[in-house]
C-alpha cells in the first residue's frame, strides 16, 4: 500500500515537468494530479452523497445543522480575530457564541445574527497573511482541495484547534465530522455547478478563484487595488499597495480612494 | 379646485419621475431596481427556474442592457486585446457574452431565494466610476458581496466587472484565455469558447440538479 502511494506520487511528480509556468503555481503537473484525484473521488462519493442529504433533508433541518456547526466555529473565528489585533470583532465573535449557544440552543437558531452581530470568516491562514506572510506555492492538497503553502499550515492549525476533534466518544466525533463535511459539500452544489459551466479550464478557474478569494477575506474585502492591464481605456486610476504592509493604513487609503 | 390643483401636481411628478427614469438613475438605485425585478420575476414564475431558455430570455431582456460586454471581454483579454482585429473582437464578445449570461442565470437561479442587502453608494455625484455593493445575506454564513464596478458612459451606467465574494468574473478568466490564445491564437480561443457554449446547448435546456 504505501508502496502504491510513493509510485502514485512519483508519477505524479513526474508530470510537474509539463506545466507550462504560471508563478504562483510552481508544482502545476502535480496540483493537477491531485486535482483529478479529488475530481473522481468527488464524483464518486462527496457529491451523490452531498446530493442526497439536499434532496432528502429539509432545509430547515440543514440549516439548523449548518448553524450548529458555524457557532462552534465562532469560538476560534474569535481567537484569530484577536491574533489579528481586531478586538471588536473578535468581541463579536464569542458574543455570537454566547448568545447562539444559550438562547440559540446550542447554537442550532442563529440569534445573533438576527440581533445584528454579523457572523465573520477567520481562519489562521487568513491571520498568518495579516501578520505578512505570503501565500506561498499554489497547492491542492488530497481531499481539502485548493491551498498554497500558507493556508495549509493554516489549515492543519485549523484542524488541530477544531472543538469537533474534542467530540467524545470517537464514533460521535467522527460523525460530526462527516455530517459537517457534507453539510459543507452541500451547500457548494450550485457553485461546484456554475464552476462547471463558467470555465474553460476549471483547474485554473478554480485556482484563479481561490487566489483571488483568500486576498479578498485578508483584507476582510477591501483588498489594495491590483494594477490593472490597462486597454487605453479610462478604467479606473490604478492604486498600488504593497501587499501586507502596514493592513489599516492600506484599509484607510481603500476607503477614501471609493469616496 | 383642490382636487384639479392635485391632479396637476400628481401629473407634474408623473412627468418628473418618467424622464428621471428615462434619463439616468443613480448607479446603485440601477443596480437594485434590476435585481429586485429580475428576482421578484424569478420568485412569481416557478417554471422559470427550470427553464434555462426562458431563464436566459429573462437575463437578455432584463439585464443585458446595463452592461458593457465589450469592455469585459477587452479587460479579460488584458493584453491579447489588442492582437485581435476588429472581426475576431466582435466574435470574442459575442461568444464571452453568451457564457458569462449562461453563468450569470445559474447563478441568479441559486441566489433567488436569498435575501439582498443593498449598500449606500460611496461616491461623489461627479464620479464616473463606481463600485456598487450589494450583499447576499444566508444563515450560519457570513453575507457573500457581490460588487458591480460601473462606468458612466454615453448610454449611462454600464457594468464592466463582477465580483462575487472577492473574486472578480473579469479578472478570473484573463489567465484562461491568455493560457489558450498563447497555445492556439486568437481564433484558438474563439473557437474553445464557442465550443464551450454549444456543450451547453447539447446538454439540453434543463439546468441539471
Amino acid at each position: 500500500m504505501r508502496f502504491l502511494g510513493s509510485a502514485v506520487l512519483l508519477a505524479l511528480l513526474a508530470a510537474c515537468a509539463s506545466a507550462d509556468g504560471d508563478p504562483r503555481d510552481p508544482f502545476e503537473g502535480f496540483n493537477r494530479g491531485v486535482y483529478k484525484f479529488n475530481e473522481t473521488v468527488d464524483e464518486a462519493i462527496a457529491k451523490p452523497v452531498a446530493t442526497a442529504y439536499r434532496d432528502l433533508v429539509h432545509e430547515e433541518i440543514r440549516s439548523r445543522v449548518r448553524n450548529f456547526f458555524s457557532n462552534i466555529a465562532d469560538l476560534f473565528i474569535g481567537v484569530n480575530n484577536l491574533l489579528q489585533g481586531k478586538l471588536q470583532d473578535g468581541v463579536e465573535d464569542w458574543a455570537r457564541f454566547a448568545f447562539n449557544s444559550t438562547f440559540g440552543l446550542l447554537g442550532i437558531h442563529d440569534v445573533a445574527s438576527d440581533m445584528g452581530i454579523e457572523k465573520h470568516n477567520e481562519d489562521f491562514g487568513q491571520t498568518l497573511g495579516r501578520w505578512g506572510v505570503g501565500d506561498g506555492p499554489y497547492l491542492v492538497l488530497p481531499i481539502l482541495g485548493s491551498s498554497t503553502l500558507r493556508d495549509g499550515f493554516g489549515t492543519a492549525a485549523d484542524i488541530y484547534t477544531d472543538p469537533v476533534g474534542d467530540f467524545r466518544p470517537i464514533r460521535l466525533r467522527n460523525s460530526a465530522v462527516a455530517l459537517r463535511l457534507v453539510g459543507v459539500r452541500a451547500d457548494l452544489l450550485d457553485a461546484s455547478r456554475i464552476l462547471d459551466e463558467a470555465a474553460l479550464d476549471k483547474y485554473v478557474f478554480q485556482r484563479d478563484a481561490y487566489l483571488q478569494r483568500r486576498r479578498s477575506l485578508i483584507y476582510d474585502g477591501q483588498p489594495p487595488r491590483e494594477k490593472r492591464i490597462e486597454e487605453g481605456r479610462s478604467l479606473r486610476t490604478p492604486v498600488n499597495v504593497e501587499p501586507a504592509a502596514d493592513v489599516n493604513n492600506v484599509r484607510f487609503a481603500q476607503h477614501a480612494h471609493d469616496r | 379646485m383642490r382636487t384639479i390643483a392635485k391632479a396637476a401636481l400628481g401629473l407634474f411628478a408623473a412627468l418628473l419621475l418618467g424622464s428621471a427614469q428615462g434619463e439616468e438613475l443613480a448607479p446603485d438605485v440601477l443596480v437594485k431596481n434590476v435585481t429586485l425585478e429580475v428576482v421578484e420575476l424569478i420568485a412569481k414564475d416557478k417554471e422559470i427556474r427550470g427553464n434555462r431558455n426562458k431563464l436566459i430570455q429573462l437575463i437578455d431582456e432584463k439585464v443585458l442592457p446595463h452592461f458593457n460586454f465589450t469592455g469585459m471581454t477587452a479587460l479579460a483579454m488584458g493584453q491579447s486585446w489588442n492582437k485581435a482585429n476588429a472581426e475576431q473582437k466582435k466574435r470574442l464578445t459575442e461568444e464571452f457574452k453568451t457564457l458569462l449570461v449562461r453563468t450569470y442565470a445559474s447563478a441568479l437561479a441559486a441566489f433567488s431565494e436569498q435575501k439582498f442587502e443593498f449598500r449606500p453608494l460611496r461616491a461623489k455625484p461627479t464620479d464616473t466610476d463606481v463600485t456598487v455593493n450589494v450583499r447576499v445575506l444566508q444563515s450560519g454564513a457570513q453575507p457573500v458581496p457581490i460588487d458591480y464596478s460601473m462606468e458612466k458612459g454615453a448610454a449611462g451606467w454600464k457594468v464592466y466587472d463582477v465580483m462575487v465574494g472577492g473574486v472578480s468574473l473579469v479578472a478570473n478568466y484573463r489567465t484562461e484565455f491568455n493560457n489558450t490564445v498563447r497555445e492556439s491564437g486568437i481564433d484558438g480561443l474563439i473557437k474553445s469558447l464557442s465550443a464551450k457554449n454549444r456543450t451547453f446547448e447539447a446538454a439540453g435546456t434543463a439546468p441539471q440538479k
